[in-house]
């Protein structure tokens, strides 16, 4: 280790960065490059702004993810977890418990802070305490949170009933900030706070060192156990932040919403270059994953060529390529 | 001696139900249905549980059991646990036909009434069932096709499918049919997933596409949420209005209300459930012929039909 240091004295040079955290974003930069070519709108800015949006839900879910993942964890009950925050949280909007729309409005959005962080203590307990593997937990949780927002609903959807309360949410989705949509501000902050915790403090050391070896970091001291449930929680609170985003665009849920969110969560994790066996975790390599699934689908849509009966498989076809590129600048470097 | 009191009125209260339930035949209808998992067929389950106290009401005799299941599997469970129970007739809206032949099949040849709805088997006659009750789904493509032809001949049109399945398959196909002839231009056709949230993202993705889009056919109205949404944000006007399908009811008080951009909504009622029941019910009470196929109309609900068709209380 030492040795390697001196024979290398302070000459920083291309070569030094981290290849396999730059190759999401070649990725992403090639895929823009291929959809300016499929449409000539692709790059307006209209579009590119409205495709951004969109991939906020799964960015700020799979900021969570990548915590989870990072410590050896996996969470599939995110999708069926964002049915049912936001479904509860609509109908304590509807239940016009306080009077002040404002009030009602910060009364709500502490209360879907609330239960995801719950919800996601849950899951953790399941795997730590009950000692059960995160995939089968978190496969049963994610019954529970679905059955439940079914049942919740009858099957039909809940729907925001009071017309102020929604004008007054309506921005928090469709507004913007100095020219930027709100929800791609809220991505940048989720990632900026996710960053720090998992890059700057001990919490985010311990994180990574339980999901690389998790004896090693019981002999070591680490409470284990903590950590993993943390991580859940925070997986708990990002599904909240993204209901927050969500509850405004259409205004109400269905049985059928967040459906299969946590498989695209956890592939923007992996194409973000985070390994699915836990122990490396990368923030902005997530978000950027995000922004690819989401591109993808727009460059198909935009696509004048492509069969409506292909989409999927093509879609998974670039996926597959995405990541043997940036394995291939990896094996390189 | 009180004891003895009790028992008698006991008896006699008996004694007096028998004779008021002896004018009236004892029937027992079974009512097999999905649970519900989506917009429709939770309107389904509302359907069938409004109709059953009706008719329960109407025939003081009259019995009927309804049972919901998650899937084909627990849905042929539940058709036995029905016909131990001693039914006279089983209406059934299966979640999948093929695998539930088996267990429909036992209920029709131990001699009982069998009505099947909506989802019919491969081999669709009156030896599995005596009575068939369906929505008509080419009609629901035709109708809009042809609502579209008459208001707007030439129009450009953007189509948002479902999934990918026989039905939607067959929704197109009368679209096409009801639009053929007229200089209408069906500009882009993806899938939407009968799901509000990917009807969003597909309309903005049209919206960027597309610099002048007419009429947006989207043949459901959960689909219709998010159309509606990502045209409200793109502010764009050239959008003259939305067909979506079904009958929920909040796109029914949008026609009721005059809406401009949903001035009309296709019929295709989970209340289906309620006519197979009721005319069950009428084969063993009204001693009229109902065997048969009985196929609804796709009605085009307008501004001026649209209070028949609207139930506030229900889910969907």
């Amino acid at each position: 280790m030492t040795d390697t240091t001196s024979a290398a004295p302070l000459r920083r040079s291309w070569r030094d960065i981290d290849l396999r955290a730059v190759a999401p974003f070649v990725a992403l930069a090639l895929l823009l490059v291929l959809g300016s070519f499929v449409n000539p709108n692709f790059l307006g800015l209209d579009n590119l702004s409205n495709v951004l949006t969109r991939s906020a839900f799964i960015a700020i879910i799979a900021v969570g993810a990548t915590f989870v993942i990072s410590a050896g964890g996996l969470d599939l009950s995110v999708g069926s977890m964002v049915a049912f925050v936001a479904s509860l949280t609509i109908m304590f909007l509807n239940s016009g418990m306080i009077g002040n729309p404002f009030l009602m409005l910060v009364a709500a959005m502490l209360l879907a802070m609330g239960i995801g962080a719950l919800c996601g203590l849950a899951n953790g307990l399941i795997t730590t305490v009950g000692r059960i593997e995160p995939f089968i937990a978190t496969l049963g949780t994610m019954g529970i949170y679905r059955g439940l927002t079914t049942w919740l609903s009858q099957g039909g959807a809940i729907t925001m009933r009071q017309p102020e309360l929604q004008q007054l949410y309506r921005p928090v989705y469709f507004g913007k900030v100095f020219g930027v949509p709100f929800p791609l501000v809220a991505v940048a902050l989720s990632a900026i706070v996710g960053a720090f915790v998992l890059y700057r403090t001990a919490f985010g050391r311990h994180v990574v060192a339980v999901g690389s070896n998790e004896d090693v970091a019981r002999y070591s001291g680490i409470p284990v156990n903590r950590v993993r449930n943390v991580t859940y929680v925070i997986q708990g609170l990002c599904v909240a932040v993204a209901c927050l985003l969500y509850i405004p665009r259409l205004g109400s849920t269905s049985a059928t919403t967040g459906l299969m969110w946590e498989l695209q969560a956890i592939t923007a994790v992996v194409v973000g270059g985070t390994a699915l066996r836990g122990g490396v975790g990368r923030i902005w390599g997530t978000i950027c994953g995000a922004f690819i699934l989401e591109i993808v689908g727009n460059i198909m849509l935009l696509s004048n060529f492509v069969s409506e009966y292909l989409l999927g498989a093509i879609q998974g076809a670039i996926i597959i390529i995405a990541m043997l590129v940036q394995r291939s600048l990896v094996r390189r470097s | 001696m009180r004891k003895s009191i009790i028992g008698l009125t006991a008896v006699a209260m008996v004694a007096l139900m028998g004779a008021a339930q002896a004018e009236d035949k004892k029937v027992t209808i079974g009512v097999s249905i999905p649970a519900a998992d989506h917009g429709w067929t939770a309107g389904v389950v509302f359907h069938a549980e409004r109709v059953a106290k009706l008719l329960m009401a109407e025939h003081p005799g009259l019995n009927v059991i309804v049972k919901t299941s998650p899937d084909a599997a627990s849905q042929a469970n539940a058709v036995q646990d029905l016909a131990t129970q001693g039914l006279d007739a089983l209406v059934i809206l299966p979640s999948d036909p093929d695998p539930l032949v088996n267990a429909i099949k036992e209920v029709k040849d131990a001699g009982k009434f069998v009505t099947i709805v909506d989802r019919a088997p491969s081999t669709n006659d009156n030896s599995i069932r005596d009575l068939y009750v369906a929505g008509n789904n080419p009609a629901l493509g035709q109708t809009a096709g042809e609502y579209i032809k008459a208001q707007t001949p030439d129009a450009q049109v953007v189509v948002i499918r479902g999934l990918p399945i026989p039905i939607d398959q067959q929704r197109q196909d009368g679209f096409d049919k009801g639009i053929a002839g007229s200089n209408i231009k069906v500009l882009d056709r993806q899938f939407g997933n009968w799901n509000r949230d990917d009807a969003f993202k597909v309309m903005q993705d049209f919206l960027t596409k597309h610099p002048k889009i007419d009429v947006v056919w989207t043949q459901d109205d959960d689909m219709a949420v998010g159309v509606l949404e990502a045209i409200d944000q793109a502010k764009r006007t050239d959008i003259q209005y939305v067909i979506a399908g079904a009958g929920s009811k909040d796109m029914v008080k949008k026609v009721m209300d005059g809406d401009k951009l949903i001035p009309v909504d296709v019929l295709y009622p989970p209340a289906m459930i309620g006519t197979a029941m009721a005319l069950t019910a009428a084969n063993f009470y009204d001693q009229i012929p109902v065997r048969g196929t009985y196929i609804l109309d796709a009605t085009l609900i307008t501004k001026d039909n649209a209070k028949d068709f609207y139930f506030p209380d229900s889910p969907f």
